[in-house]
C-alpha cells in the first residue's frame, strides 16, 4: 500500500473520530461535563441499525435514520434521568454517573444481544466490488461514505450554530448560562437539544464505525469513544472546528503510526502526540485560551 | 473516653480510622483461622486490601490535591510489574515468601514513584479537565509499553526487548515478562497480613503528610491556587511531592496484587481500573480516607454480592452507583443531613455548657 492509501484510509477513521467528538465537544461546551456515555450511544446506533439493516432487511436509508432516531430519544431521556437533576452538584458526581450510565448501556446490551459479535454488513456498496479505482488509489465505497459525510455534517453543523436562533441560543449558554437564562432562553431545552443532537450524531458515527470495522460487541465504542474524546481536546475541547481538525488528525496520525512504525504502539504514539500538543498550547489546537480572573 | 473527646476533630478522626481497620484486620483473621470464611471470600481479601491501597493513594491525589487523574491504574501497572518481576526473579535467591514480597513491595514502591514523578512535571503543569486528559493519555501508553516488554533471566543476567522476543536465552535461562502475554505461574506469596500491613503504613503516610506543612500547603493551593501562590507557597513542588508519593503508594498496591494472581497481563491496568479507583474515591467522599477505604472494600465485595442475581449483577452495580449519585446530590437530601448535623452541633454544645 502507498502512502496515499494509508492518508486515505486514516482520513476515513479521522472522519468518524470527527463526528464522535463533535458530540463530545458540543456537550462540553455547553454542560461542561465529561459525558463518558457518549461511546456506548455509538454501540446503540450500531445495534439498531445491524438489526434494521442486516436482520430484517430494511432499506439502508431507513435504517440509518431509525438508528438515529433511537438515540436521539435515549441521549434525551439520559439527561433528563441522569444528568439534570446533577446541575448543580460538582463536576465529579456528574462523571461519576456519566460512567454508571455507561456501565448501564454496556451492560444491557450484553443482555439484550450477548457478546458474541454480530458482524455487520456496511451499509454501502454493490455486491462482488465495494472498492473502485482512481488513478491507482483503491478506495472502498464506505471510506468515501465517511469522509462526504463527515464533511456534510461539518457544514450543516457550523451553518446550524452560527445561523438559526437554537444555534445562537446554544452559544450563549455555553458562554454564560445564568445570563443567557436572564436573556430569555430556555437552558433546560438547549441541553436537550445538545444531547440529542450529539447523540444523533453518535448514531452516525456507529454506523460508519461498524461498516468500516464489521464486528460489533457491546464494548465496540468504548475505545473510539475515549479515542474520539482525546481528539476534541486535541483541537480544543468546546470548539466545533477543533473537533473535526483533532478528529481528523489523530485519525490520520493513528493509520501513518500502525502502518510505519507499529502496530502495538500505534495508541501509544497517538496519546503521546496529544500530550505534546497540550505541553505547547494547554488549551488544544483551536481552543480559546483561558484567562483567570483574580 | 475524655482523652479521645479532648483531641481535636481530625485526629479523632484519624484515631477511628486505624481502629475500624485494625479490628477490620483482627476479626477477619479471627475468622479466616476457624474456618468462617468462605473460599471465594479468602480469596477477594488480598485485592480489597491492594483496591484500598489504590483508593487511598488516588484521594491523596483527587482529595487532597483537587486535581482529577483518570490514569491512576498505570502508576499500578509499573508497580505490579516491577514488583512481581522482583519477586520472581528472587524464587531461588531468597526462600522466604515473606521477605521477597516485601523486597518486591519495595521495588514496585520505587519504580511507580520514579514514573510519577517523571510523568508529574509536565502533567503537573496543567490543570482541570485537560491535567485528566492527559493522565488518561500517559495511562493508556504505559499500558501499550508494559504489554510489549521482554524480560528474562538467564545464568544470573537480566536480559530486556522490545515488541518481540529476542531474549535469546539459553535453556536454561527464564522468561519472566513476555509481552501481551504478561508473567505467568506467579508463585502467589502475597498475604492479606501483608495487605494490612500495607494499608496501615499508607494510612500513616497520608495523615501525617496532611498535617504537616506540605499538606497544609497543599490544601491551599487546592482551595485557592492563586492565592496560595501570591503568599508565596512554591505550588509546582507540593503538587508534584504529593503526586509522586500518590504513585508510589500506587505501585505498592500494584505489586501486593500482582503477587496474589497466578498470571499478570498489562491489558487489566486500562482504563477501567483507573475509573473503578474513582468511583471508590467519590463515593467515599473526596478527603475522606476512611470513607475511601470502606467504598473500596464494599463495591468490591458488590458484585460477589450480586451473584445471586447472576447476569443482571453488573447491571444492578450501575443502577446502584447511578443512584447513590444523583441520592447523595438530592438538594432535598442534602438538606435533611444538613439539618441533623446542625442540630447535632448545637446539642453538643448544650452538653458542653452544662458540663462546664
Amino acid at each position: 500500500m502507498s502512502f496515499l492509501n494509508y492518508l486515505v484510509s486514516g482520513l476515513s477513521l479521522g472522519s468518524i473520530y470527527a463526528i464522535i467528538a463533535l458530540g463530545y465537544t458540543m456537550v462540553y461546551g455547553i454542560a461542561k461535563m465529561l459525558n463518558f456515555a457518549h461511546g456506548d450511544v455509538i454501540m446503540i446506533g450500531s445495534y439498531v441499525c445491524f438489526f434494521a439493516f442486516t436482520r430484517y432487511g430494511l432499506n439502508p436509508f431507513i435504517s440509518v435514520i431509525l438508528a438515529m432516531l433511537v438515540c436521539t430519544m435515549l441521549g434525551i431521556v439520559i439527561e433528563k434521568l441522569a444528568y439534570k437533576p446533577l446541575r448543580a452538584a460538582p463536576s465529579l458526581a456528574v462523571l461519576i454517573t456519566a460512567i454508571g450510565v455507561s456501565y448501564l448501556l454496556q451492560n444491557m446490551a450484553l443482555l439484550l444481544w450477548s457478546s458474541n459479535p454480530k458482524v455487520f454488513t456496511p451499509i454501502v456498496g454493490k455486491p462482488g466490488s465495494n472498492s473502485f479505482t482512481i488513478g491507482g488509489l483503491t478506495v472502498s465505497y464506505v471510506t468515501l461514505l465517511t469522509i462526504v459525510t463527515c464533511v456534510v455534517i461539518m457544514i450543516v453543523l457550523t451553518t446550524f450554530i452560527s445561523r438559526t436562533k437554537l444555534g445562537k441560543a446554544m452559544r450563549a449558554v455555553s458562554e454564560d448560562k445564568g445570563a443567557a437564562q436572564l436573556m430569555g432562553i430556555d437552558v433546560n431545552t438547549t441541553i436537550s437539544v445538545t444531547f440529542a443532537i450529539g447523540s444523533g450524531l453518535a448514531a452516525v458515527a456507529g454506523i460508519l464505525l461498524c461498516s468500516a470495522y464489521p464486528n460489533l460487541t457491546p464494548t465496540t465504542g468504548s475505545m473510539p469513544g475515549i479515542k474520539a474524546f482525546t481528539a476534541a481536546v486535541f483541537g480544543g475541547i468546546g470548539s466545533i472546528p477543533g473537533a473535526f481538525l483533532g478528529g481528523l488528525l489523530l485519525g490520520i496520525i493513528e493509520n501513518l503510526a500502525k502502518a510505519y512504525i507499529s502496530t502495538q504502539i500505534s495508541d501509544a504514539i497517538v496519546f503521546g502526540v496529544l500530550i505534546i500538543v497540550l505541553l505547547v498550547k494547554p488549551a488544544g489546537l483551536l481552543g480559546k485560551p483561558m484567562r483567570e480572573k483574580v | 473516653m475524655n482523652r479521645l473527646k479532648g483531641m481535636n476533630r481530625t485526629t479523632r478522626k484519624n484515631y477511628i480510622t486505624y481502629l475500624v481497620v485494625i479490628a477490620a484486620y483482627v476479626i477477619l483473621e479471627v475468622l479466616m483461622r476457624g474456618g468462617g470464611l468462605k473460599a471465594a471470600t479468602k480469596g477477594m481479601l488480598v485485592p480489597i486490601c491492594a483496591y484500598i491501597v489504590m483508593a487511598l493513594s488516588l484521594n491523596l491525589t483527587v482529595g487532597i490535591m483537587g486535581e482529577l487523574s483518570l490514569g491512576h491504574a498505570g502508576f499500578m501497572s509499573v508497580g505490579a510489574f516491577c514488583g512481581t518481576a522482583t519477586t520472581m526473579c528472587l524464587v531461588n535467591a531468597i526462600p522466604s515468601g515473606g521477605l521477597r514480597l516485601c523486597l518486591g513491595i519495595i521495588v514496585g514502591t520505587i519504580a511507580a514513584a520514579l514514573v510519577g514523578f517523571l510523568i508529574g512535571i509536565p502533567v503537573l503543569r496543567l490543570r482541570g479537565d485537560y491535567l485528566a486528559i492527559v493522565t488518561l493519555a500517559f495511562g493508556e501508553i504505559i499500558k501499550s509499553i508494559v504489554g510489549n516488554v521482554y524480560m528474562g533471566v538467564d545464568g544470573g543476567r537480566l536480559k530486556f526487548s522490545m515488541f518481540t522476543n529476542e531474549l535469546n536465552l539459553s535453556p536454561n535461562g527464564r522468561i519472566i515478562i513476555e509481552g501481551a502475554m504478561g508473567i505467568r505461574s506467579i508463585p502467589r506469596i502475597a498475604t492479606f497480613t501483608a495487605g494490612f500491613i500495607l494499608i496501615m503504613i499508607s494510612l500513616i503516610v497520608i495523615f501525617h503528610m496532611v498535617g504537616s506543612r506540605a499538606g497544609r500547603a497543599i490544601m491551599a493551593i487546592r482551595d485557592n491556587y492563586i492565592a496560595a501562590e501570591s503568599i508565596g507557597i512554591p505550588a509546582f513542588k507540593y503538587k508534584i511531592t504529593a503526586f509522586t508519593i500518590s504513585a508510589a503508594m500506587a505501585g505498592a498496591a500494584g505489586a501486593l496484587f500482582g503477587n496474589n494472581y497466578s498470571s499478570l497481563i498489562a491489558s487489566k491496568f486500562n482504563i477501567d481500573t483507573s475509573i473503578l479507583v474513582l468511583v471508590f474515591v467519590v463515593l467515599g467522599g473526596q478527603g475522606n480516607m476512611l470513607g475511601s477505604i470502606i467504598a473500596a472494600a464494599a463495591l468490591t465485595i458488590l458484585p460477589e454480592a450480586l451473584r445471586g442475581f447472576a447476569d443482571y449483577r453488573m447491571l444492578m452495580y450501575a443502577i446502584i452507583l447511578i443512584a447513590v449519585m444523583l441520592v447523595s446530590n438530592n438538594a432535598k437530601v442534602k438538606d435533611i443531613l444538613k439539618n441533623l448535623a446542625e442540630k447535632r452541633a448545637a446539642k453538643a454544645m448544650k452538653g458542653g455548657a452544662a458540663h462546664e
